[in-house]
């Protein structure tokens, strides 16, 4: 990919990422860092592709390492910014949750 | 799968990402954006098993499946087994040091692709290609050993305080221009164990970066290494040639930037000196005059008692709610006082708790009304007009030190005034000081009254005290 088109989407990129969350009440700030950390996540992508081009053992082990650690990052930071957002639903029926402590 | 249509797929999942983060900004929409977010995620990750990203040597792309496809797949579900489990079971109070542990293998992930990538960087490499995977191999390990220390602090596995060491800050500089070094090392030398000693700097420099930061600018610190990690995927995303990681790398990098300057906007701290505190903190003296002095404390009828003649009551909750699970019980209590047309309402610090937004998310999963819950600067000025406040499991949000002292870890915070109001309830475990480990004034004051021991216990017993009266 030309270095021009990158830079472009790059830039274009940044002003959507600072329009996007530019008024959020600290209600959500919470739910909006763990939703953003979840997204990060797709680094998953990247380590699929370099584990499928890898070529030594130690190259496959540590891009396996990566799909590891990316999905943990993916798919728990989706589920655990759905919980916190679960709370935010009306609900009809309160359940009493949670041990003692 | 064509090429054109494995890049519009990327494109929709970038897409899908914006959306997401446009609907999590506001309450409504914020968990639908969420599972948009999550769709397109899934999407894209399908889209890499249909698809073979030709190698960079230039050489033609293999025919699919893609090879290793089996270890790939066991090791997305190893991921899956040890993800969903703590993301699903994990108690509502744990959730802020979830979410470092998860940036920091986010963080750590991009930073093993980058190293596997750098392996495979020939000769044929562009100047702009190593740089950005150095780039990478740096801001990655650093995002991963610095979430490792803020989710230790968070789980109070070390002291939640910051650490400072004599001469830390000359350490800490030494540690970056070390880091910057060895960068250039690798650029020039392209070689496998001037990286190894670039990866050891960088995870050792992310460790010395987050220790002297502590109490109530640990969240800032998630949010901006949140955003770190957000840049690496970027910066991987030019050097795997994939705009979808380009586009989602460099959102949650600027969205993730905006948010953090917001949250220390939010605790009137400057992101600068939060940012750069590693450099310029100086070892403190431990004010440790431990003597003993002499506080009120009180039982539950005296508190019910003095609920029951209120005209307005104004609830302060901090993290000793959320350990205690206390928030269906104080819920309780607000009921009771208003059908006994006591009028009631929350206080709500944006940083009460271990993160921003944390007290609203409890409060709300005990259907507590959103419209009872009053943000700090709409509670303030009613203090005066208040006749009791009960602070639960709260100290820093509402210690005057914050306005008082200067040069104590959070003068200039803003705090919910409860000494303007005519009476103070603390509801408190111990004597122990808050998270930031300051000592707080109003403890002493003569208008407060103590009621030791857990918070849910303490209320239980209020709320039949109150129903008895």
């Amino acid at each position: 990919m030309d270095a021009i088109a990158i830079i472009s989407i790059f830039t274009l990129a940044v002003f959507v990422g600072f329009e996007v969350v530019s008024k959020v009440s600290s209600t959500l700030h919470t739910p909006l860092m763990s939703g953003a950390n979840a997204i990060h996540g797709v680094i998953l992508v990247g380590a699929i592709i370099v584990a499928d081009h890898s070529q030594t053992n130690l190259e496959l082990g540590l891009s396996l390492a990566a799909i590891i650690l990316a999905t943990i990052n993916m798919v728990g930071g989706f589920v655990v910014t759905d919980r916190m957002l679960e709370m935010f639903k009306p609900k009809k029926d309160p359940v009493e949750k949670g041990g003692s402590k | 799968m064509s090429t054109n249509l494995y890049g519009l797929i990327g494109l929709a999942a970038g897409v899908a990402f914006i959306l997401a983060l446009k609907g999590l900004s506001h309450p409504k929409t914020a968990r639908r954006g969420n599972l948009i977010g999550a769709a397109g995620a899934t999407v894209a990750t399908l889209s890499v098993f249909l698809y073979v990203t030709p190698p960079r040597d230039g050489s033609a792309a293999h025919s699919l499946p893609l090879n290793h496809l089996w270890l790939i797949l066991g090791a997305i579900a190893v991921g899956l087994i040890v993800g969903v489990p703590a993301a699903r079971k994990v108690e509502m109070t744990q959730m802020p040091q979830l979410v470092a542990l998860f940036n920091g293998v986010g963080g750590g992930a991009a930073a093993l692709v980058a190293i596997v990538e750098y392996l495979h960087l020939g000769s044929g490499a562009t100047t702009a290609e190593v740089i950005f995977t150095v780039f990478t191999v740096i801001v990655g390990c650093v995002s991963f050993s610095g979430s490792i220390i803020t989710f230790m602090k968070l789980q109070e596995l070390m002291t939640t305080r910051p650490v400072v060491f004599p001469g830390g800050r000359f350490v800490i500089a030494g540690t970056l221009v070390a880091v910057l070094g060895s960068a250039v090392w690798v650029v020039n030398a392209l070689g496998t164990s001037p990286l190894m000693v670039l990866a050891a700097l960088s995870l050792l420099f992310g460790v010395l970066f987050v220790l002297p930061v502590g109490g109530a600018d640990v969240p800032i610190v998630i949010s901006l290494l949140n955003a770190f990690t957000g840049l690496t995927v970027a910066a991987s995303g030019y050097v795997l040639s994939s705009t979808l990681l380009i586009i989602a790398g460099t959102l949650v990098g600027a969205s993730g930037t905006i948010l953090t300057r917001l949250m220390a906007e939010a605790m009137g701290r400057s992101l600068f000196g939060t940012l750069f505190g590693a450099f310029t903190a100086k070892p403190q003296e431990v004010s440790g005059s431990a003597e003993e002095r002499p506080v009120r404390s009180g039982s539950a009828d005296d508190v019910a008692i003095l609920l029951n003649y209120a005209r307005r009551v104004v609830i302060v909750p901090g993290f000793g709610l959320a350990v205690a699970q206390a928030q269906h019980t104080v819920r309780e209590l607000a009921d009771l006082m208003i059908s006994k047309g006591i009028d009631v309402a929350y206080g709500i610090h944006p940083v009460a708790g271990r993160m921003p937004g944390h007290m609203n998310v409890l409060l709300a999963e005990a259907n507590v009304p959103y419209d009872q819950l009053l943000e700090m600067d709409e509670v303030n000025p009613t203090f005066g007009q208040t006749d009791v406040a009960i602070v639960i499991g709260a100290n820093d949000v509402v210690n005057p030190a914050a306005q008082t002292t200067p040069g104590c870890p959070i003068y200039g915070m803003p705090i919910l005034e409860v000494n303007h109001a005519a009476n103070i309830i603390f509801l408190k475990r111990s004597m122990r000081p808050g998270f930031a480990g300051i000592e707080n004034e109003l403890l002493y004051d003569p208008k407060t009254m103590l009621l030791f021991g857990d918070a849910k216990a303490s209320l239980t017993k209020v709320v039949s005290a109150l129903k008895a009266l």
